[in-house]
């Protein structure tokens, strides 16, 4: 804010140092922005990770194969359950493990069920973040009727430890379908009040068209993924491009949005979830019978043949990738996830403040779904 | 411009829609007064069966975060035997991730996870703990009407409260056992064909792939072999480690390989709740794979001492002393009245069991590193007792339990007995049988001599009709000889008769027409002790025109000078007394194997020898 009291002395916008986060209210999780600002416009910010980081790469390398399973989840809190499917990938194409066509599917139910958890929370996030505090809690309501069906199925409410290379832990519990279903008529029974209170608001257009706006060339060249890149017309995604669990057994649709704003990807989001949840219904029933799981050696003995491979999945908040190296031991040599919060948070959320209004921040954080453990790990 | 949007986008006034929800029920839990119930499959508190718990320490293994520590119990007994050990498992939760590895890797099955999840305590050392459950721990855990949500923590639990269990088919070791190929049951009765084929190098390997490294088998074999660190290197593809890792303890792997009795695999963790793994097997693969143990093993005798040792009895104990001796330099002679070596196992095992080539690899692999075999010379008669004592510096005996015994009934004359029997036809010139054979007995001596009559009659009277069966005083339960045997009996036919005894033989014209039996009341009276009694009444007679006796063996020691033999002190249960060097009360005399073990097998015997052999080389060397 500059004003000009007196026109005879005019003092020219001081520039300011601004750190958001990470003790912020409106920062997610353990990260932080510092900002130059001048007034309330965004000279230039630098995106300051680092106070996640827990050398997960790193202790991979000091765990057997199967002492990694249940902890490679952890290296995203809010939608866990992709990393245990890309590192469950790596190590079947690694050891060659063939996977049993029903874990396949059950794979696929599982992960978009955590998409759509994962995605309210991101709504969650985004709407509290606006203001939203009704929508806020809704969101979080339906997000935790997702966790009580991993409850169901996993044992876990947030880690779910579920996805394993073989196949899966355990088959559905008894009736588990129908409570899939019934949750999800349930949670799909509120649309209608999420558009109308939230998604048709003008208050949310008003905020939200325009902030953070990119093309779709520098969506490409920054390296966006997901929502991110799905906004700005692209329909790019790996569960298309490169089909794995039961993907490429049902028909289902991408979501795309033209403008590249934050409105554009909340609204990916939204559509996402529906779509989501409409391929459920025709996982659950397209499912074959069958063994879920294909058992994998002993895991005091067992020794991945000497390769590197590099396996990409879908996550809610993007491309995730893992490059895994075994050099034929017990222990992985190498592991390096790319998670699309990297590209996001560190580039294209640099880029994109510039010039923004600090009011705008969180808007285009949490537009872009930055989440600070992927980008640590 | 904004006005033109709104149209599009959406009324300022639909956002009170919302308001709706305010008349609706809350959503939200008035925690602790309403519950909510945790999944079934819910990952909680650990649940640990002690009952069921062998204290294997696979939990601990896998444990990511190494929450899991196994302590003694000082308080239990441990039971090397039947694979328990006295620890058992101590988690931290301030290390575990409640991932479950545990759980699914938990050979037993009887780590849990339960649905409690509260542990409130000022004191962090109550977050390290022993889990227990309602069986074993009746205090901590309450009943539904005693517990309460408000006291809920580690020593507060709901019983019958079971979360994530375990399920074999999910379960991380393999419980299946590679299947080992065998000669079918209508093919091998008609010879005396190896019936255990062998396994290939892919299969041993595979086999080997599913021990979990516990080590509950070391400690039940009586010769403590290395198994793990043998059976990881079959893994490893390092068919010499192997051997030399079960030459450390054991030099006749070609022999035990394919007779021992196995005590490891009835600790082995993964016949809980699967087949154990098949360490036998395992072993025999590594001693059939290696042709030449002398250029695997690269062994290097210690230099010569110049001290003189002889051995009496080439069997197990015998071969064991007289190589773990050789090793430290002794000169090793070896005294048998067999033409070969092997002692009882040249002349009792059958050839479709252990054939004489596995026999004399082991035993030519020890007399190639300088054991000097005196074949065919009795003790006793062709060479003196007491001569030994004076040309040598120490004696090791380990002859075993040659004679066979009678069970004494009417007639009993008539019948063979299962020591000649055997011997006859494995190494002998072999024997005519009859087409219907009766086998008193129900061992695994009495298995080997009727499966052997049974090929006997196969091969001798071809397309006939013939029987073997046999007759045991114990019942189906009490069969001493092994579930394998017995299985394998069956399938070739034999008959069993099991709990009834032997009364008397019936003759006729000088030749045998069958035994007449009597039903047995008990076998072992109150004591336990070996007492049979019968209900008299109860007779049955079963045709016959040949009885084989197969009811046990005793030592002979009538090659002992008298003097000797009052000077030999013996244990209450008719064994030779040892000392923990394994000397007997005669000086400079050792002994071991079937007369100073309960076990009588080959394991215990080289188990015997190992100790014999570093007390004789401490005696005569120490002096």
């Amino acid at each position: 804010m500059s004003m000009n009291l007196n026109s005879e002395a005019v003092t020219p916008a001081r520039e300011l140092e601004l750190y958001f986060g990470p003790q912020h209210l409106g920062m997610i999780g353990n990260f932080s922005i510092t900002l130059k600002v001048e007034g309330d416009r965004i000279l230039e910010a630098t995106a300051n990770p680092g106070y996640l980081h827990r050398g997960f790469e790193k202790l991979m390398e000091l765990r057997s194969w199967i002492q990694n399973f249940p902890m490679v989840c952890r290296i995203n809190v809010v939608e866990p359950d992709s990393m245990e499917m890309i590192y469950a990938m790596a190590v079947e194409k690694l050891a060659q493990i063939e996977v049993p066509e029903r874990a396949h599917f059950i794979r696929s139910i599982y992960l978009e069920l955590a998409r759509v958890g994962s995605h309210l929370f991101g709504l969650w996030a985004y709407a509290n973040m606006l203001g939203f505090d009704t929508v806020a809690q809704w969101a979080m309501y339906h997000r935790d009727l997702i966790l009580d069906l991993f409850e169901e199925l996993t044992g876990g409410r947030v880690y779910h430890i579920y996805i394993w290379p073989g196949g899966v832990r355990r088959d559905f519990p008894s009736v588990f379908k129908d409570k899939i279903v019934n949750t999800l008529h349930s949670i799909g029974g509120c649309v209608p009040d999420y558009d109308s209170t939230f998604f048709n608001n003008r208050l949310f257009y008003e905020r939200a068209n325009g902030i953070g706006q990119l093309t779709q060339e520098q969506a490409k060249q920054w390296g966006a993924t997901g929502q991110t890149l799905r906004a700005t017309g692209m329909p790019y995604d790996i569960r298309k491009i490169e089909p794995y669990a039961a993907y490429d057994k049902v028909d289902w649709n991408v979501p795309v949005r033209e403008n590249g704003d934050a409105y554009s990807r909340v609204w990916v989001i939204r559509d996402e979830m529906i779509e989501s949840v409409h391929m459920i219904f025709k996982l659950l029933d397209a499912m074959p019978g069958g063994t879920v799981y294909n058992r994998i050696p002993n895991p005091f003995k067992w020794k991945v043949p000497r390769g590197d491979v590099y396996v990409r999945c879908e996550s809610s908040r993007g491309e995730l990738g893992l490059y895994l190296v075994s050099n034929g031991e017990d222990k992985p040599y190498r592991v390096h996830f790319r998670t699309p919060s990297y590209p996001h948070g560190l580039i294209i959320l640099e880029k994109l403040l510039k010039n923004a209004s600090i009011a705008d921040v969180g808007n285009i954080m949490i537009s872009l779904y930055v989440v600070a453990p992927e980008i640590d790990r | 411009m904004k006005q033109k949007k709104a149209d599009k986008k959406g009324s300022l006034l639909s956002p009170f829609k919302a308001v709706n929800y305010l008349f609706k029920k809350p959503r939200t839990l008035r925690y602790p007064f309403e519950l909510k119930e945790p999944a079934l499959r819910y990952r909680g508190f650990h649940l640990n069966d002690w009952e069921k718990c062998t204290g294997c320490g696979n939990c601990a293994d896998i444990c990511p975060n190494e929450a899991i520590e196994m302590v003694e119990i000082p308080e239990l007994k441990p039971k090397p035997a039947e694979g328990i050990k006295n620890e058992r498992p101590k988690l931290d939760y301030g290390r575990c991730c409640f991932c479950g590895l545990c759980v699914d890797i938990c050979p037993a099955g009887c780590l849990r996870l339960s649905r409690d999840y509260f542990h409130i305590h000022f004191d962090t050392n109550t977050f390290a703990f022993f889990p227990k459950d309602e069986k074993t721990d009746k205090e901590h855990f309450l009943s539904s009407g005693q517990y309460s949500i408000l006291k809920a923590s580690l020593a507060h639990r709901k019983e019958n409260y079971e979360g994530f269990a375990p399920d074999i088919d999910y379960s991380l070791f393999e419980p299946q056992r590679v299947p080992m190929p065998e000669v079918p049951p209508e093919e091998r009765k008609l010879s005396f064909i190896e019936q255990v084929i062998g396994y290939n190098k892919e299969e041993a390997k595979r086999e080997a792939s599913r021990c979990l490294e516990c080590k509950l088998c070391e400690e039940a074999c009586p010769a403590h072999l290395k198994i793990s660190d043998y059976i990881k290197a079959i893994y490893e593809d390092k068919s010499d480690e192997s051997l030399k890792k079960i030459f450390e303890d054991n030099p006749i792997p070609s022999i035990c390989g394919r007779i021992c009795m196995k005590h490891c695999e009835t600790a082995c963790s993964l016949s809980i709740r699967g087949e154990a793994l098949a360490v036998r097997w395992l072993k025999r693969f590594v001693a059939d794979s290696i042709k030449d143990y002398k250029a695997a093993l690269e062994l290097r005798a210690a230099e010569p001492t110049g001290k003189k040792v002889a051995v009496i009895g080439a069997g197990p104990s015998g071969l064991s002393t007289a190589y773990f001796l050789t090793l430290k330099g002794h000169k090793v002679t070896v005294f048998d009245s067999l033409p070969g070596g092997g002692g009882m196992l040249r002349i009792g095992p059958p050839l479709y069991r252990l054939p004489i080539e596995a026999i004399d690899k082991d035993v030519n692999h020890i007399a190639s590193l300088g054991v000097e075999f005196r074949f065919n010379t009795t003790v006793g008669k062709d060479v003196l007792f007491e001569d030994i004592l004076k040309e040598y510096d120490a004696i090791y005996l380990g002859i075993g339990t040659t004679i066979s015994r009678s069970t004494n009934v009417k007639n009993i004359n008539k019948a063979y007995l299962a020591l000649p029997f055997l011997q006859q036809n494995k190494i002998g010139q072999g024997t005519k049988v009859g087409k219907e054979i009766i086998v008193i007995g129900g061992g695994n001596v009495a298995m080997d001599v009727a499966r052997e009559a049974l090929r006997l009659q196969c091969m001798q009277y071809p397309n006939e009709e013939v029987v073997t069966r046999t007759v045991s005083l114990e019942d189906w339960d009490e069969l001493p000889a092994t579930k394998d045997e017995i299985e394998e009996a069956k399938a070739e036919g034999i008959q069993f008769n099991p709990g009834w005894g032997p009364k008397e033989v019936k003759v006729e014209n000088g030749r045998i027409k069958g035994l007449l039996c009597v039903k047995v009341r008990s076998v072992f009276d109150e004591q336990g002790r070996f007492s049979p009694s019968f209900y008299e009444e109860k007779q049955m007679f079963l045709d016959a025109d040949m009885i084989i006796e197969a009811i046990g063996q005793a030592s002979n020691f009538s090659f002992l000078p008298k003097e000797f033999f009052e000077k030999l002190e013996f244990t209450p249960q008719r064994k030779v007394k040892v000392d923990e060097n394994g000397m007997t009360s005669i000086p400079r005399m050792f002994a071991g194997g079937d007369i100073v073990n309960m076990n009588l097998d080959a394991v215990t015997a080289i188990a015997d020898a190992k100790i014999a052999a570093e007390g004789i080389h401490k005696m005569i060397i120490g002096r």
